[in-house]
């Protein structure tokens, strides 16, 4: 060990985030490294690469001010271990896992190493309790379960920060009252945007369940590399050592693309797509698939990463590889936006691949997938109508397809339009949903079993006026 | 044995020293925790090694050991119903070792050393064998016997003693040859290096649609046994719930699952499900026939390029004994992007998007083994293997590198589309892009089977397809009002094509699987629908009234009727059809 304990001062190069460091014995690739400047300020780092005596190391804070003649490093030999402990809900930390908050520092009841490992898909149990987030184009449409990935994509200028906080406001599994948590991943937003989050939490009460690791928009870029990893490992500790349900909301996995990109470029690595490491995919795959629930343990880990597409571009390389890799993503829309809609879900790039599991008899209810199913298409159509109509005119329509149009119209203003602090049961959101539907034709509803149509469609319901039974269930809610 | 020094590590790619002798593609173990690696470059006595387990707290000075063989895996019974990681480990037992998340070092072996199986002769002493043969039989699983084959890489010769029937575990002797360079113990156990094909006699064309009970895919563009397909498409538009289809319904009898750099929840969906679903054709539940790869996307990404290599591996022993595998790759893409990673790493010359120069050749020698072959041995076995590989190209753009590479070998192609899956039109197969090169060879079996009129309708439900696409165009610019009647009847012919047959709902008890005569009915009833109507129509009878018959929405429903009854229906729905048009014709002929 006392090898490992030696301090060199034998940089011999610094370039953008990396130095490297030459005549080191002993080191290990991924090993902690602590650098004391000259001026006595400490930092930390992490071996990159280790060729005979001669380390990269990534340097979290930033190499401003490091020198190549008095700057010390002593290699660690330990990998970058989180101390996590129950106290740390409630807390706020940087993006180093440093207390920010001037409380006092943790106790940690256990060390662990933030890289965390990957599960093993034996060990895992398929993700299928609902999550009721209170908004219809997420229970209706996409359904969030328990230990699902579920990103949003969204636009610079676009309200995601609002539906985030909505979904952690509301979140909650029927019929349950169990430990919920919030682990709230910051990684180069501004003040504003994190000052909203917390104020959010504070405000309804939440900011004690919440775990928040703050690296901001002027904290050193490469620190965004292990605060994922670091809201990630304590997300694990407290749901498969303590048993509870976190909620990990990641802001802005964009910010954390661009570190990765500016890390690779000061190795000189070969780069792929817009620059991008060609190992990005790898790399986002190691946050991403921290989430899920293990059979037999308590607790799961759900995660809603955000993410800002450059230019709103679906197919950017950043939410390009993200969607390869979560269960689904909700996608907002700037032209919903515009025309005043929140929230702007533009359901039909927008999509849960576990919904499936989640939802039906026990879950929500018997006929939601296929209204959901049915709200899909005829939303699709509508919309092509919309284009089409812009063409031709609204006279050169039939009869058919001005209901169509019609139904897309309404559907924007009355399903996916509500209000920030309106919190939908499933019940009503497929209410609203049925009502939505009747404007179409019956024998257009093909996605819709007969007996459904027969239970739910607002035509077959005796005597029941619309109205009121709207407001019975919306009283029944509070 | 090799011994050297790590001197340099990057990521999964180490540098060792002193390895003088090594040969490339040899299984090396590395430093303390002795993990797998495998040599992929050497330049005098420095090997460049892919590591196949994160290689963190790894210092240079460690020790390398090479092993004399290239990275091969273990053949015999027990590997059905199994989920391996990409290098054949036993998930299920890596659990037992290090608990719910993967930990490295981890040395378990492929197949159990304790399990008992119950073998079965065929030879007995005296008797003559090539490689190939078979020497006895074990029930693996209730649908499977595993035939325990003469290796292939053996001589021929007599057989000197052969084990009496009993339960042997897969290292015990079962066999002694006497060949001639010498007497050799066989046991139930072979070992076969993944990167290499395993040989056959002679490749044969195709001539046998692979049944998957998807209607698009078997009425408009068929795999074969033995074929390959490509199924490239954007996130979201359901690859993955293809390949599971396929993996579930397909009339293969042994399917490898390659889940290659793919979602963890996705291989426990396929964990869960599997032992719960039956067979139609056995009747028996699909994980006995199943072997599972799973490397996960967060998984060391040397081992996904493994994984796809250890499936194949696994799939053609299957052939060998005779059976028609089929094996699906998700996603080929991560396999090409871990490559691409490795390339990176080892520096070498990027070609296209980063991809190396060497991703078409890699690409190409992957899916060329498959086939259907006449297997090694005296005995005429008849034994294919089927590919079927997703792609996923970034951005949904089909002019990268993986899938253009991939669609000069495979010889269909099943486009998923984006646009479709928005609309929740599954399988997401864009009708129009889509190929198979499979529909001569297979039309024979069509005839046969099903019906002679099989191509005749699948061309005119094509047909129609396409005429619906430059018919929209027109509407697009002038409106549907603006077409004559014959026209819109086109349109409402093909939206029922669309509709109620190329939309098949995966997740319906019933529309999950779809029987080829079932699929021929349906298509069937459908031209037949539009032949009667369009001559409705040259009667005078406008498009707009044969649109509103009622007959349409039990034709539309007309999927979700099982199999013992929809042909009940389909009469029944004939008259109907029949009543309501002549209904229609007498109403405008007494104008």
């Amino acid at each position: 060990m006392a090898v490992q304990m030696k301090e060199y001062t034998s940089t011999t190069e610094v370039a953008g985030p990396l130095m490297i460091v030459e005549g080191v014995e002993g080191a290990g690739y991924g090993e902690l490294v602590d650098i004391k400047l000259s001026n006595g300020e400490k930092r930390r780092g992490q071996v990159l690469e280790i060729a005979g005596e001669r380390a990269v190391v990534q340097v979290f804070e930033g190499t401003k001010g490091i020198d190549t003649r008095d700057t010390k490093v002593r290699f660690t030999g330990e990998t970058i271990k989180l101390p996590v402990s129950r106290e740390m809900t409630g807390r706020i930390f940087d993006g180093t896992g440093r207390p920010i908050d001037k409380k006092p520092e943790i106790l940690p009841e256990k060390f662990l190493d933030i890289h965390g490992a990957p599960m093993n898909p034996t060990g895992r149990e398929y993700p299928r309790e609902f999550i009721q987030t209170g908004i219809s184009t997420i229970d209706g449409m996409n359904t969030l379960v328990r230990g699902q990935k579920l990103p949003i994509f969204s636009g610079s200028g676009l309200p995601h920060n609002e539906l985030a906080a909505q979904i952690a406001r509301q979140a909650r599994v029927l019929g349950e009252e169990e430990e919920f948590s919030v682990v709230f991943a910051a990684m180069g937003i501004t003040f504003e945007e994190a000052s909203f989050f917390m104020k959010d939490f504070e405000r309804t009460g939440a900011l004690e369940k919440v775990t928040a690791f703050l690296n901001l928009a002027n904290d050193p870029a490469i620190e965004r590399i292990i605060t994922p990893r670091l809201a990630l490992t304590t997300a694990e500790y407290y749901a498969f050592d303590l048993g509870m349900h976190v909620l990990v909301i990641l802001t802005d996995m964009t910010n954390y693309c661009e570190a990765l990109r500016e890390i690779a470029a000061a190795r000189g690595e070969v780069p792929g797509r817009r620059g991008y490491p060609g190992y990005m995919y790898t790399d986002l795959s190691t946050i991403y698939e921290r989430a899920g629930r293990i059979a037999g343990k308590k607790g799961t880990i759900t995660q809603m990463p955000i993410l800002s597409m450059p230019d709103d571009d679906i197919t950017h390389p950043i939410p390009d590889l993200t969607g390869y890799i979560t269960e689904g993503q909700f996608v907002l829309s700037r032209e919903l936006h515009r025309r005043g809609i929140y929230p702007p879900v533009d359901v039909l790039p927008s999509l849960s691949r576990l919904m499936k599991g989640g939802i039906g008899p026990g879950r929500t209810r018997e006929d939601h997938a296929n209204v959901s199913d049915q709200l899909y298409s005829a939303y699709a159509e509508g919309r092509d109508l919309r284009n089409l109509v812009a063409i031709v005119g609204e006279e050169a329509l039939t009869d058919r397809d001005k209901r169509f149009l019609e139904f897309a119209e309404r559907f924007e203003k009355e399903f996916v339009t509500q209000d920030r602090d309106e919190d939908r049961s499933i019940e009503r959101t497929l209410e609203i949903g049925w009502r939505l539907l009747s404007i179409l034709p019956e024998r257009e509803l093909k996605r819709i079993s007969s007996d459904y149509i027969k239970k739910y469609h607002p035509n077959y319901k005796e005597g029941a006026k619309e109205g009121s039974s709207e407001e019975r269930e919306g009283q029944a809610e509070e | 044995m090799v011994e050297g020094r790590i001197s340099k590590i990057a990521g999964p790619v180490i540098t060792a020293e002193g390895m003088k002798g090594a040969q490339m593609y040899e299984v090396v173990r590395v430093g303390e925790e002795r993990l797998i690696g495998e040599i992929i470059e050497l330049e005098e006595d420095r090997a460049v090694i892919q590591v196949y387990e994160e290689t963190v707290g790894m210092r240079p000075g460690g020790e390398v050991v090479g092993s004399g063989a290239p990275l091969s895996v273990e053949l015999g019974p027990g590997l059905l119903r199994m989920i391996y990681d990409g290098i054949q480990r036993p998930l299920e037992m890596i659990k037992n070792e290090t608990g719910d998340f993967i930990q490295r070092g981890v040395d378990v072996p492929s197949l159990s050393r304790t399990a008992k199986w119950h073998f079965t002769p065929v030879v007995k002493e005296g008797d003559k064998v090539v490689a190939g043969d078979v020497l006895g039989e074990v029930q693996e699983t209730e649908v499977i016997t595993h035939r325990i084959l003469v290796p292939p890489d053996l001589p021929g010769g007599v057989i000197e003693s052969v084990a009496k029937e009993g339960d042997y575990t897969v290292e015990d002797t079962v066999a002694v040859l006497k060949t001639a360079d010498g007497r050799r113990e066989l046991s139930m156990l072979q070992r076969w290096p993944v990167r290499l094909g395993r040989p056959y006699r002679e490749k044969l064309d195709p001539e046998e649609p692979l049944i998957s009970g998807q209607r698009i895919f078997d009425t408009f563009f068929p795999l074969t046994k033995g074929g390959t397909s490509a199924i490239p498409g954007p996130f979201g538009a359901g690859k993955t719930v293809s390949q599971h289809q396929l993996a579930k319904w397909a009339d293969a009898d042994v399917i490898v699952y390659v889940g290659c750099g793919e979602r963890g929840n996705e291989m426990t969906e396929v964990l869960e499900e599997f032992p719960h679903l039956e067979d139609p054709k056995t009747g028996k539940p699909l994980m006995e026939r199943t072997v599972l790869i799973a490397n996960t996307s967060n998984m060391p990404v040397a081992a996904r390029d493994a994984s796809i290599y250890t499936g194949a591996t696994i799939a053609e022993y299957y052939r060998d004994m005779g059976y028609n595998v089929a094996l699906m790759a998700d996603s080929t893409s991560r396999w090409a992007e871990a490559m691409r990673e490795i390339s990176g790493r080892l520096e070498e010359m990027p070609g296209e998007e980063g991809y190396p120069a060497y991703l078409a050749s890699r690409l190409a020698e992957f899916y060329e083994r498959a086939g259907r072959v006449v297997t090694l041995g005296s005995d005429e076995r008849y034994g294919s293997l089927a590919m079927i590989g997703a792609v996923s190209p970034p951005g949904g753009d089909f002019s990268e590198p993986v899938t253009q590479n991939t669609l000069r070998i495979t010889k269909v192609f099943w486009a998923l589309d984006a646009s479709l899956a928005d609309r929740r039109h599954f399988p997401s197969i864009n009708w129009l892009r889509s190929y198979s090169l499979y529909t001569d060879a297979v039309e024979p079996w069509w005839s046969r089977n099903i019906s002679p009129q099989w191509k005749e309708f699948r061309v005119k439900a094509m047909a129609m397809l396409q005429k619906e696409a430059e018919l929209k165009e027109i509407v697009q610019l002038v409106g549907a009002d603006a077409l004559p009647d014959r026209e819109r009847l086109v349109l409402e012919a093909a939206r029922m094509i669309r509709e109620d047959f190329l939309q098949q709902n995966a997740f319906h008890d019933v529309d999950t699987y779809c029987s080829p005569k079932k699929q021929f009915a349906m298509l069937k009833l459908m031209i037949e629908f539009y032949d009667r109507a369009d001559e409705a129509v040259s009667k005078g009878v406008p498009a707009k009234d044969i649109a509103e018959m009622s007959v349409i929405d039990e034709i539309a429903r007309l999927k979700y009727v099982p199999e013992t009854e929809y042909e009940a229906k389909i009469e029944e729905i004939n008259n109907k059809l029949q009543e309501e048009l002549m209904a229609l014709v007498e109403k405008y002929s007494e104008r």
